[in-house]
């Protein structure tokens, strides 16, 4: 029945993006590996180009130099006019922007892949912006399939307030990769073979897709943003708690009404309000404790994409 | 065997500072804690006094603002005339001379623990520079037998002929107390508590000490540092391939000719050649890619510890 299909347009542009925040080092040295020999991340009939996003970052080793590059997609940055005074990353997104969009343009790249890092125990993660968008379902579907028994996580960002302007929003279909633990400013192999690997099987099911394969209705759990939850602190800003060893760690896992959650200087323990369980996700991590997030909240959601296939064949 | 002088006297002026790397979490947050409430400092016979020793680099969440801190307490940059250009770490460690030196001075402090935290793991060490600080391996020896359970393991890291630069160096005795794995700019919770209960622990040694408590003579281990290891790099300078799975987070253990020790990026392995089996540490220390550094080799040494005691006669020099 073909009002169960969604067709799409054969994808003929990707990127791939590394060092959006230049101390998370996986992408910076993969897509620095791929510009110098990219064999691995060509396919037929699609061009694939890797690129650094924010090089200054990288060779500082800093996540950003005046502000958050992965924050500044938004209209209204992207179209400040352009001038030296304008905070290096704004600039640096109006760049990519005309390199690889204009967002939400004709011309803007099919699919951007933009690669990062967390301390957090989150394992392989896969960021979805927009719930409704049965191409990248499919992708992530099939990526959870081809990595299997590596556990492989879906992070939905759709949410009113806290969804965010990433670089990877320019394109058609935005997909964030995240990999952790890694401290920044490393690079550890383990993580590092897992990032690779969900580049493979991403630019495989594209080049399936348009080779005319067709991919089954299927659905995927995915962990929604719900609430992002800060340290406490005192009245100078200070953080007086710290994430309780209990919680340390356990990404994913459900977390109940009554669970510690952060233990005090002196030693008390802080448990979970409301009530209902929830997902936490980015529990400590290195660059959020600046954005007053010890962890962010999520609810455990199905999703389900229509069958799919290219609307060459 | 040239060992330190054992103190003579009870260690009255006694330091515990944190944030000499910025981004180290466990100690900035202990020293700044302690800096608000003293109280757990504090011990009958002396009162250890807080430091928060970058507090630039600290308020950046930095290593450091302009170069290594805990590399700048050398004769060269703490003598030579102060300039208004100075790097902002050669300034900060001429005031810490000031405060806990000054260095080689019999006005400088008794003992100075400076915390530390490494992405490698590494677990609870000791950094001092010899095995000839007799006082060091005591307090070793005491941490260790109150938690068997969590082996404690003593770097000596100071390379023959070199001038240590640690900051800990400015007092007349002093080590660092590095704990890990935690990513720089992360405040983990069992890290804290522990180095928390090592601080404490540290402090009642030398309350013991000054109390006139007699350590008898060990015998133990430590690990010696003999040389860094560079990762592969490209003809531009760049990593060409990091450290192999096989040898990450294997800190300690030993490291034999013909094992794997770097993967290429392009997915060959770079086994290790040396003729000798070493010990590494420091695996993947974030701190040390921009000195060239995947991690240092060092050698396992067995030594004995005479006894230690403030009230003993001193080893009476030959005529």
């Amino acid at each position: 029945m073909t009002s169960c299909h969604v067709f799409e347009d054969p994808i003929k542009k990707v990127a791939i993006f590394g060092g959006t925040h230049g101390n998370e080092l996986t992408g910076v040295f993969l897509v620095k590996h791929w510009l110098e020999n990219g064999a691995e991340i060509q396919r037929t009939g699609i061009e694939v180009k890797p690129f650094i996003t924010n090089p200054r970052a990288v060779k500082n080793c800093t996540r950003y130099i005046d502000c958050d590059l992965n924050r500044v997609f938004d209209p209204e940055n992207l179209g400040k006019k352009m001038s030296e005074d304008l905070p290096y990353e704004v600039r640096r997104a109006q760049e990519i922007n005309h390199l690889f969009g204009p967002k939400d343009s004709e011309d803007s790249c099919d699919v951007i892949f933009d690669l990062h890092n967390t301390t957090s125990n989150m394992g392989c993660t896969l960021i979805l912006e927009d719930s409704r968008n049965d191409f990248l379902i499919q992708m992530f579907h099939y990526i959870q399939t081809s990595l299997a028994p590596l556990p492989c996580y879906v992070y939905l960002i759709d949410h009113p307030s806290l969804k965010y302007a990433t670089t990877r929003s320019i394109a058609k279909y935005p997909v964030g990769i995240e990999v952790g633990p890694q401290p920044q400013g490393i690079l550890r192999a383990d993580i590092l073979n897992q990032m690779r690997k969900i580049i493979k099987h991403a630019l495989d099911f594209i080049y399936n897709f348009n080779k005319g394969k067709e991919f089954p209705p299927c659905t995927i759990e995915v962990y929604k943003i719900m609430e992002k939850v800060d340290y406490p602190r005192n009245e100078n800003g200070e953080i007086t708690a710290i994430i309780h060893p209990d919680l340390q760690d356990q990404d994913w896992k459900p977390l109940h009404p009554g669970d510690p959650v952060f233990i005090t200087l002196d030693g008390e323990t802080i448990p979970l309000g409301g009530d209902w369980t929830v997902y936490p996700v980015f529990i400590n991590e290195a660059a959020y404790y600046e954005k007053k997030e010890a962890f962010a909240k999520t609810t455990k959601l199905t999703l389900t994409a229509k069958r799919l296939c290219s609307s060459l064949h | 065997m040239c060992s330190l002088p054992v103190p003579r006297e009870p260690l009255r002026r006694v330091a515990v500072t944190g944030g000499t790397h910025g981004n180290e979490m466990s100690g900035v947050c202990l020293a700044q804690h302690w800096l608000r409430a003293p109280g757990e400092l504090q011990r009958p016979s002396f009162s250890a006094m807080p430091v928060l020793a970058n507090p630039a680099a600290t308020a950046a969440c930095r290593r450091y603002m302009d170069r290594d801190l805990n590399r700048t307490f050398t004769n060269t940059f703490l003598t030579a005339r102060a300039h208004p250009d100075d790097p902002y770490e050669v300034t900060r460690a001429r005031e810490l001379n000031q405060l806990l030196g000054p260095m080689a001075s019999g006005g400088a402090f008794d003992f100075v623990l400076d915390l530390h935290n490494t992405t490698a793991n590494m677990g609870t060490c000791l950094i001092v520079d010899t095995a000839h600080n007799v006082f060091a391996m005591h307090l070793y020896r005491h941490l260790q037998m109150l938690s068997p359970e969590l082996p404690c393991r003593v770097i000596l890291y100071k390379l023959p002929k070199e001038e240590s630069g640690s900051l800990n160096s400015v007092a007349k005795n002093g080590m660092a107390l590095e704990l890990g794995p935690q990513p720089q700019g992360v405040l983990r919770a069992d890290l804290f508590t522990r180095m928390r209960a090592l601080v404490a622990a540290a402090l009642d040694f030398i309350q013991l000490f000054n109390q006139g408590t007699a350590f008898p003579a060990f015998e133990m281990e430590a690990y010696r540092v003999l040389r860094g290891m560079d990762f592969p790099r490209t003809e531009a300078g760049d990593l060409a391939g990091t450290v192999h799975p096989q040898l990450q987070d294997r800190d300690f253990e030993p490291l034999r000719p013909g094992a794997p020790i770097f993967q290429m990026f392009s997915g060959e392995d770079v086994l290790y050649e040396g003729e000798s089996t070493v010990y590494p540490v420091f695996i993947n220390e974030a701190g040390y890619y921009d000195k060239g550094i995947a991690f240092l080799q060092t050698e396992k040494l067995t030594f004995s510890v005479p006894a230690l005691s403030m009230l003993a006669p001193a080893p009476t020099p030959g005529p």
